[in-house]
């Protein structure tokens, strides 16, 4: 009989087997600095817990000599640094997960950069860990870097801590300097609300503390990291917390049946509960609780199950599943802290794809309250925010949606935030309370409204929004549309970039961030214009695209007609009729669209016309063409 | 037997089912690739419990290469009517038609046209923006970095520097026409994970899994099964009936056999857990380059 064989056939195997089965799970993240031995620690409880196999082995064997900073030894941090790029470089520039199990728990392990500019990486990795190991290197003691970690894991709701003190082989097993850095820990870490916090004195190279204790540090009593891994107790008490559950499918394979899938978030349900959808308020009672393996009795937090209810009631993905007694807030604002991952800034006024459990939204940041220095710990003020920055911002939402604060669940606490062009995730944003303000200003419901308005007018009210370079002719175009539209008896409105700067936006200068809520104060006016049933004529440089469509999407389809006037930038820099090129181009004036601040061309716009060459009252004509086929004038 | 409520292997499948919601909730048109091996199996079964009583709201699909093993083949078409899902099978018809084989071109080049470039096929031919797969952070140290919704371009490119990051468990599913996702519901689970899920809901493999009688050949230290006539024997060759079985399924002159006698799933886990190579090792396509999996990714491989 082969060794597995006698091994599969005895008894105590079975027992392990089914313990191995029902062992628990632990997420944890490494951080630390540069060269604090992040890796090497993985690779040695890899190692040290035999889940290295030969052939790994001889493939690390091959990389120690080719890449390796340990001289042609065992270099157990090429074990973990999986991208080329990294091996080549000896950095690790991404989030890596590790795997590992011993009899008593299954773990998972991000493994995370140190540098300040992966501060987004590190957020990835914690924002699923429930603990953290924080190195730091005994020689240096607490580093900026160490502060640093040590926030983002407390900003990223983390409670339990481990501070390994590495290398402690090179200050002669020191119990002094041990105790000096755990000492100068504890002190700082008192305000970043961690429950748990040991300190360690190990060697993760030679394996002191790691695994099992070690005969070289005898002053210390502590456990090995392993044995406070494996004891630890993380479970958080989100069981006991007011049931929740976002809906993420409806599940109705035929008309008989209808239920709603989704993870419990928070507390616990069983059949005959009666629970609330959060926004709409209507109540029902769960009728079943639906899986495969037959209907459970009750279902808690972090299961994945499906929901019958006794009434149809109307709901859909995105809606949240609340206990009657303690639902979450719906509200259309908060305040919440924002990691920007953007390569781009974060610019206020700006919409954004919000992502919250199951819901999508436009959103904007309407204020950055202030931004951390993660070093520092101070608040600064700051009108955008660049990659890798963290803020504490106000955020305002299309329609209203529910949530909890981060504090109290994490799933219905956090969101991203997607770029409307790219596509990218460029932010991830906890949320700390809801504002006032939303929940008591609410819409008042008007019995006029705008068709009504424009009636009497005859007309369609819409926009006319008209980009381009300044000296494009944006101005002079629109003025001639306005005098013909108005001489057709139309009841217009002019909006103009130089004359709103005189009054409304006075207040706003020509950085990117004041161009955006330049261009956001111009086309809520223009909203409102249109309301009242005008035809509203918007001459604005406008340059970037995410705004112009940000004005878009306030009013409805068709009521926005993007006008380019595309006229190429030497012309406009020969006519320069306010003499504004020829002072850009001196360096006098700063951040002038076109010379040093990009100009982004519309993809798609209603009109193109190109004034070189052509009078601009036949442009003006073919503007009003287009509004009297299109049915805007009557 | 049936997993305890909170344990770790509860936790995974909590997971998995989440992300496969997730993605039938977001995207227009996805499917899910069936690779026939234990992976593959196991993430079937997630899925049927994801949407029960539903089926999956998705098809089947699989990358025929026509050098699987004939029991894969036999597996695969009673999956799919047991369980009553539609099943896509593609393969690379103008490959076939030149004949392109492990054999005369190379393992290399074979997997490139008859893998990665009729996957490429298959994904335009349908349309479709996700597709599962059932690959695991632990088997390869490019994997352990791969989100679990991998963005491809519009050619199927993978640039590891432009991932998305994936904080929580929000995904962000947005994509371009053309662009399309990769998703990999099984991350976060080990191979000795599979093993005990199988193990634990009794879900069917293929027998391939367990040792048996088998005709192999030996080369270069590796056991190859002669699963058809198509496998030509070197001069003075003769295949032998050896007790074997596999740890990985793919096509069946890469894939090598390992001596063993573990014909239940409690032996299986018994020899993993005294294993001393890892699953890949029967893999013939990783061995070229300890990088070759990125780069095969980056081309478009899954």
């Amino acid at each position: 009989m082969s060794e597995a064989a006698t091994l599969a056939a005895d008894e105590a195997f079975g027992e392990y087997l089914a313990s191995h089965e029902n062992k628990g799970l632990l997420r944890f993240l490494t951080c630390g600095s540069v060269d604090d031995g992040k890796s090497t620690l993985i690779g040695r409880l890899l190692f040290d817990t035999k889940l290295l196999f030969e052939d790994q082995l001889a493939a690390l064997q091959n990389d120690s000599r080719k890449h390796g900073t340990t001289g042609g030894e065992f270099d157990l941090a090429l074990l973990v640094d999986g991208l080329e790029a990294e091996r080549q470089q000896g950095i690790t520039i991404d989030v890596a997960y590790r795997f590992f199990a011993t009899d008593k728990r299954k773990f998972i392990v991000a493994d995370t950069p140190g540098h300040e500019q992966y501060t987004r990486n590190m957020a990835t990795g914690a924002s699923n860990s429930e603990l953290a190991v924080i190195l730091v290197d005994a020689r240096q003691g607490i580093l900026v870097q160490t502060r640093r970690h040590s926030f983002i894991a407390s900003l990223l709701g983390i409670r339990h801590v481990v501070l390994a003190v590495n290398k402690i082989d090179l200050v002669g097993y020191s119990e002094e300097r041990f105790h000096e850095i755990y000492d100068e820990y504890q002190q700082f870490a008192r305000n970043l609300g961690f429950e748990t916090l040991v300190g360690i004195p190990m060697s993760a190279r030679d394996g002191d503390n790691v695994i099992a204790g070690s005969t070289n540090t005898p002053w210390y009593m502590g456990p090995s990291l392993l044995d406070h891994l494996e004891s630890i107790e993380v479970d958080s008490d989100l069981a006991q917390k007011p049931f929740r559950m976002p809906v993420q499918w409806v599940n109705r394979p035929s008309s008989d049946f209808r239920g709603f899938a989704g993870t419990i978030a928070g507390g616990a349900v069983r059949p005959g509960d009666e629970i609330a959808v959060a926004k709409s308020g209507r109540t029902s009672k769960v009728a079943r609780i639906v899986t495969m393996d037959g209907d459970l009795g009750d279902a808690v937090a972090g299961e994945a199950v499906t929901l019958v209810l006794a009434d149809e009631i109307d709901i859909s993905r995105g809606d949240v599943l609340t206990a009657l007694d303690a639902r979450p807030q719906v509200i259309d604002q908060f305040a919440a802290h924002v990691i920007w991952m953007g390569e781009e800034p974060l610019l206020p006024g700006r919409p954004y794809i919000l992502k919250c459990g199951a819901n999508s939204v436009r959103a904007t940041v309407t204020n950055l309250v202030h931004k951390i220095d993660v070093n520092s710990f101070s608040e600064l003020a700051t009108r955008q925010l660049d990659l890798n920055e963290i803020a504490l911002c106000n955020l305002s939402l299309a329609e209203p949606i529910a949530f909890d604060p981060y504090d109290e669940n994490r799933d219905t606490g956090s969101f991203i935030l997607i770029d409307r062009f790219t596509n990218d995730t460029v932010a991830a944003g906890m949320i700390r309370h809801g504002l006032r303000r939303a929940t008591n200003v609410h819409w008042q419901a008007m019995d006029i409204d705008k068709q009504a308005r424009a009636e009497p007018k005859h007309q369609k009210p819409c926009i006319l929004w008209f980009t381009g370079l300044s000296g494009a002719g944006k101005s002079t175009i629109a003025n001639l549309v306005e005098k013909k539209l108005h001489s057709l008896g139309q009841h217009t409105y002019t909006l103009d970039g130089d004359n709103v700067r005189h009054g409304l936006n006075r207040d706003l200068g020509f950085t990117d961030a004041d161009r955006v809520e330049n261009i956001r104060r111009v086309a809520e006016t223009a909203k409102l214009f249109v309301e009242a049933g005008l035809i509203v004529l918007v001459s604005f440089i406008s340059p970037f695209r995410s705004e112009r469509r940000m004005a878009r999407d306030l009013v409805e389809e068709g009521e926005f007609i993007e006008v380019f006037v595309d006229t190429p930038l030497e012309v406009c820099v020969e006519r320069d009729p306010k003499g504004l090129y020829k002072r850009a181009m001196a360096g006098e004036v700063e951040n002038f669209t076109g010379i040093d601040s990009p100009y982004e061309v519309p993809h798609n716009p209603e009109i193109t016309v190109d004034t070189s060459g052509r009078p601009a009252e036949e442009i003006a004509d073919e503007i009003v063409r287009h509004l009297s086929e299109r049915n805007y004038l009557k | 037997m049936s997993v305890a409520r909170h344990s770790h292997l509860k936790r995974l499948e909590a997971e998995s089912i989440r992300i496969m919601r997730e993605v039938a909730a977001e995207f227009d048109n996805p499917v899910m690739l069936y690779s026939i091996g234990k992976d593959s199996s196991v993430m079937l079964h997630l899925a049927m419990k994801a949407f029960y009583p539903a089926k999956p709201p998705f098809p089947l699909m699989h990358v025929d290469t026509t050098w699987k093993f004939r029991q894969m083949i036999e597996f695969r078409d009673d999956t799919a009517r047991r369980l009553g899902l539609d099943l896509i099978v593609h393969t690379n018809k103008e490959g076939a038609d030149n004949g392109v084989n492990p054999f005369q071109h190379g393992s290399s080049y074979y997997t490139q046209i008859m893998k990665t470039e009729a996957l490429k096929q298959a994904l335009d031919k349908y349309g479709f923006d996700a597709a599962f797969g059932g690959a695991r952070r632990d088997e390869e140290k490019s994997r352990a970095k791969e989100r679990i919704y991998s963005f491809r371009t519009s050619s199927h490119g993978w640039d590891p520097k432009s991932q998305r990051p994936e904080l929580w468990s929000l995904f962000n599913g947005k994509v371009k026409r053309g662009e399309s996702i990769r998703v990999f519901p099984l991350s976060n689970w080990t191979e000795l994970d599979i093993w005990q899920y199988i193990m634990a809901e009794d879900i069917p493999i293929v027998p391939l899994y367990f040792a048996a009688p088998r005709p192999v050949v030996s080369r270069d230290g590796q056991l190859i099964m002669v699963d058809d006539e198509r496998l030509s024997l070197y001069p003075g060759e003769k295949p032998q009936t050896r007790v074997v079985r596999f740890r990985t399924l793919g096509c069946y002159p890469l894939t090598a056999a390992i001596e063993s006698t573990a014909t239940t799933l409690p032996e299986i886990v018994a020899e993993m857990l005294t294993a001393r190579t890892s699953e890949r090792q029967g893999r013939l396509i990783d061995h070229d380059d300890s990088a070759s999996m990125e780069k095969k990714k980056r081309e478009g491989y899954f």
